[in-house]
């Protein structure tokens, strides 16, 4: 039953890892154009990175 | 892909509008240090090629920083610099570039961004229920497995703990939508909804306190969660539908170029002309103010504004309404009304007076919660009273009750109009059709009538050459040697349609209000109404004919005779049939001439056609006909149907309407052909009736499993069972909707299978 005192801890922490990165990449934009990303990672090659 | 390639002439057709430096500056915003950032809306990029194809053409101009297409809201966001070595840019490039690579391009002012942040709340919202819930049901099995006496307590306080933020943060959508329903004396969905998560919640925290043995944190934080997720993937549906509609080419312009007293002229924003401000009208722009002309002659085409089919000419003192096309010549415009007074303020206060069927309509999932929350309330305090008085123990009888609350599941009813609503809406996307909300899907269903504009609606507001008499086929030649030279639609039809090739003229010249004018040799060719062909006035017998007229004539002498009429629409008479042997009445209400409206009616078997009506008289016809009894769907385009679009009982828009029109439609079509009618129709009706058997299925549950929790044999664990399978049992159902669909044939193949990415947000 000690275990609990690590396991639970655990869980939470990996839950909570997973939340965070969600929450990161909807702050980051990637939600905004779901079906673009679904092309885009069929397209060959990232054209050109931007002049400057 | 061949989906990609646009007909360059199609795009060149479309996009003549010329989009001003000026008007893009007035659009676009600066990032600082001397970028700005253009958003463009591109309604036909559709798939993975049209994103390289487009970000290659635009990132190839010099002082372009970077273009990024957005596929969902078709969108190029473009940040530029404002100035290079060489100088000032010019960003009219930009359009210039996505035009060349076969794409319309519309300016687009970014609306409302803070809709994406309800989204993107929504989300954070989705989120978090779902970590709590995922959490909580971890401990929960762990409880139904066995733990027993301080673990037990240990599970059920953590539970406690993640429930509670997870509760104020996620439930909050639901508690506010519950609380404006309860302030306002109403109820809907959200309160019952409310009541069993806040009730549940106090109660489990209540047993934990006590080393009680059923604690209800799981069912509380996943009926959040699953409600959560039907209520995002609405959100982002309407969200489509706005963006798509959004997208569209404004028809109002944004600014006009003013003449100042010492000649010089200045691009200004609509909202900064004064009344007696003096405004240059080119030809192809469209009137921004309502005015009076001050220089200059010329056709307007009034098809948007009055439903009138004809253009009609205009010289100095003649007054012209915000919304014409100026067709033939250039005018000067001396405003006699501020922008906001314009023709358009009045149609707006108009619509707000006709804004009735909308505003009464109830929906069907608020309608079911008023029936559905007293019964569920009055048998949670019958059990709590009976356990109470039969068994003495109250602690107990509370626990059923809560039982008899969370087991009634608001969970299946919250689900059973949205999710079909969703895919419905999913359905008719891929068909062109846009809905903006789930209630104008219920509203359609329950339509018997439908009423069309005529103009833009009914017919494409493009004439159609039907007739033309003519001595010598050598004359059709001269007719379309002149035709060409004008941007008339009269003009334009007969240089297309009469397949003759165009004879030169050494010299032509428009003349705006009357027609075309051209020399070869010693004679004069005239090309325009027959007043001014031939120089007499028009025999009374074909003022009201239907048809308009066109005659070329040498030196006076009339040579042939061109008769138009507005084309139908493609399909406009199977779907008027179609309507009528599916049981609706059909009418036209037109702001055009009787002989006009009559003859279309003919065409199609309309029975009721009735033309010369006001946009007030369209809303009177509109509430007569709802005030009979009836429910009418009204199809309308022009600026004056947008107050009949408001009080009908659901409208549709196609999308080449004016703004006003598309922004006060339920629906807007993105077809050429009129099928949008019946499909939307159809589906609505489909999605309707599955609505009802959600309802009976969440109805049929509820009968099997109240008498269990009344009986008090609930526990958590079949609590949780009991409503995701009932949750399950709504969605598969819904589901059917997308299933049914598949077989029957899609008619609009120029929008191809490429958007399967919808049927997953579906």
């Amino acid at each position: 039953m000690n275990m609990l005192i690590f396991l639970i801890p655990i869980a939470l922490l990996m839950g909570g890892a997973g939340l965070a990165a969600f929450l990161w990449s909807l702050r980051s934009g990637q939600y905004d154009d779901l079906q673009g990303a679904a092309w885009r990672v069929l397209a060959d090659d990232e054209y050109d990175p931007p002049k400057s | 892909m061949t989906c990609c390639t646009m007909d360059a002439e199609g795009v060149l057709a479309i996009s003549t509008t010329f989009i001003s430096a000026e008007e893009i500056a007035l659009v676009s915003h600066s990032l600082g240090e001397g970028l700005r950032q253009l958003d463009l809306s591109v309604p036909d990029v559709h798939c993975g090629s049209c994103i390289s194809t487009l970000e290659k053409a635009v990132s190839a101009l010099p002082y372009v920083r970077k273009a990024r297409v957005n596929l969902t809201s078709r969108r190029v966001t473009c940040v530029y610099a404002e100035e290079t070595v060489e100088g000032a840019t010019d960003p009219t490039g930009i359009i210039a570039a996505v035009n060349a690579a076969g794409y319309r391009a519309h300016l687009f002012t970014p609306v409302a961004p803070e809709t994406d942040k309800t989204r993107n709340q929504l989300l954070l919202a989705v989120g978090v229920s779902g970590f709590a819930a995922t959490n909580i049901m971890l401990l929960s099995v762990s409880v139904w497995s066995g733990a027993d006496a301080a673990t037990r307590d240990m599970f059920h306080w953590i539970s406690a703990l993640i429930a509670a933020p997870a509760l104020v943060y996620a439930g909050r959508f639901f508690f506010r939508s519950a609380w404006h329903a309860l302030k306002h004396g109403r109820t809907n969905m959200d309160v019952p909804i409310s009541l069993a998560v806040t009730l549940s919640y106090a109660v489990s925290l209540w047993e934990t306190a006590h080393h009680g043995e059923h604690a209800w944190f799981d069912a509380t934080v996943s009926l959040l969660f699953f409600l959560l997720i039907g209520r995002t993937l609405d959100h982002v549906m309407r969200e489509k539908a706005r963006a798509a509609i959004n997208g569209l080419a404004r028809l109002a312009p944004r600014g006009a170029l003013l003449l100042s007293s010492n000649g010089s002229r200045r691009y200004v924003p609509l909202d900064e002309i004064v009344v007696g401000d003096e405004i240059a009208v080119a030809a192809g722009e469209r009137i921004p103010v309502d005015g009076t002309v001050a220089v200059g002659e010329s056709d307007l085409d009034l098809a948007i504004v009055t439903g009138e089919s004809a253009p009609v000419s205009v010289g100095v003192g003649v007054g012209v309404s915000s919304g014409a096309m100026n067709l033939t010549g250039a005018l000067v415009v001396r405003a006699t009304k501020l922008a906001k007074d314009s023709l358009l303020a009045e149609i707006i206060s108009l619509m707000e007076a006709a804004e009735g069927g909308r505003a009464r309509y109830r929906r069907i999932a608020d309608r079911a919660a008023a029936l559905y929350s007293p019964v569920v309330h009055l048998l949670a305090l019958a059990s709590f009273l009976a356990w109470g008085l039969i068994d003495g123990d109250w602690k107990h009888a509370m626990l059923v009750a809560v039982a008899v609350l969370i087991i009634t599941c608001p969970c299946a009813l919250g689900l059973a109009v949205p999710v079909v609503q969703v895919v419905a809406a999913g359905e008719l996307f891929r068909r062109g059709i846009m809905v903006k909300d789930g209630s104008a899907l219920e509203r359609l269903a329950e339509i018997d009538t439908v009423a069309f504009d005529k103009t833009g609606t009914l017919t494409i507001g493009r004439p159609r050459l039907v007739r033309l008499e003519a001595a010598h086929e050598a004359d059709l030649g001269k007719a379309v040697g002149l035709a060409v030279h004008s941007r008339h639609p009269l003009s334009q039809t007969l240089a297309q349609s009469a397949g003759h090739v165009a004879a030169p003229f050494d010299r032509v010249s428009e003349i705006p209000g009357g027609g075309l004018e051209g020399m070869r040799g010693e004679e004069t060719y005239r090309l325009g109404s027959a007043a001014f062909a031939c120089g007499v006035d028009p025999a009374p017998s074909t003022a009201d004919s239907p048809l308009s007229e066109a005659v070329l004539s040498r030196n006076g002498e009339a040579l042939a005779r061109f008769f138009f009429e507005d084309a139908l629409r493609a399909g406009a008479q199977d779907v008027i049939k179609e309507l009528e042997s599916g049981g609706f009445g059909t009418l036209i209400v037109s702001g055009d001439r009787q002989s006009v409206v009559d003859s279309a009616a003919r065409a199609l078997g309309v029975g009721r056609a009735m033309g010369a009506l006001t946009p007030k008289q369209k809303v009177d016809e509109c509430q007569k006909i709802g005030d009979a009894g009836h429910r009418v769907l009204m199809v309308g385009d022009g600026i004056n149907d947008a107050p009949a679009l408001a009080a009908a009982h659901v409208s549709m828009a196609p999308a080449t309407a004016s703004d006003i029109s598309r922004q006060s439609a339920d629906l807007v079509f993105f077809n050429e052909r009129l099928d949008a009618v019946p499909q939307a129709i159809a589906v609505a009706k489909r999605s309707a009736a599955l609505i009802r058997q959600n309802f009976a299925l969440a109805i049929g549950y509820n009968v099997l499993a109240v008498p269990i929790a009344m009986a008090g044999l609930a526990t958590p664990l079949i609590a949780a069972v009991a409503m995701s399978t009932s949750s399950i049992v709504v969605v598969t159902n819904a589901l059917r909707l997308n299933a049914g669909s598949k077989r029957s044939p899609v008619i609009d193949a120029s929008r191809p299978a490429a958007r399967g990415g919808e049927v997953k947000v579906a």
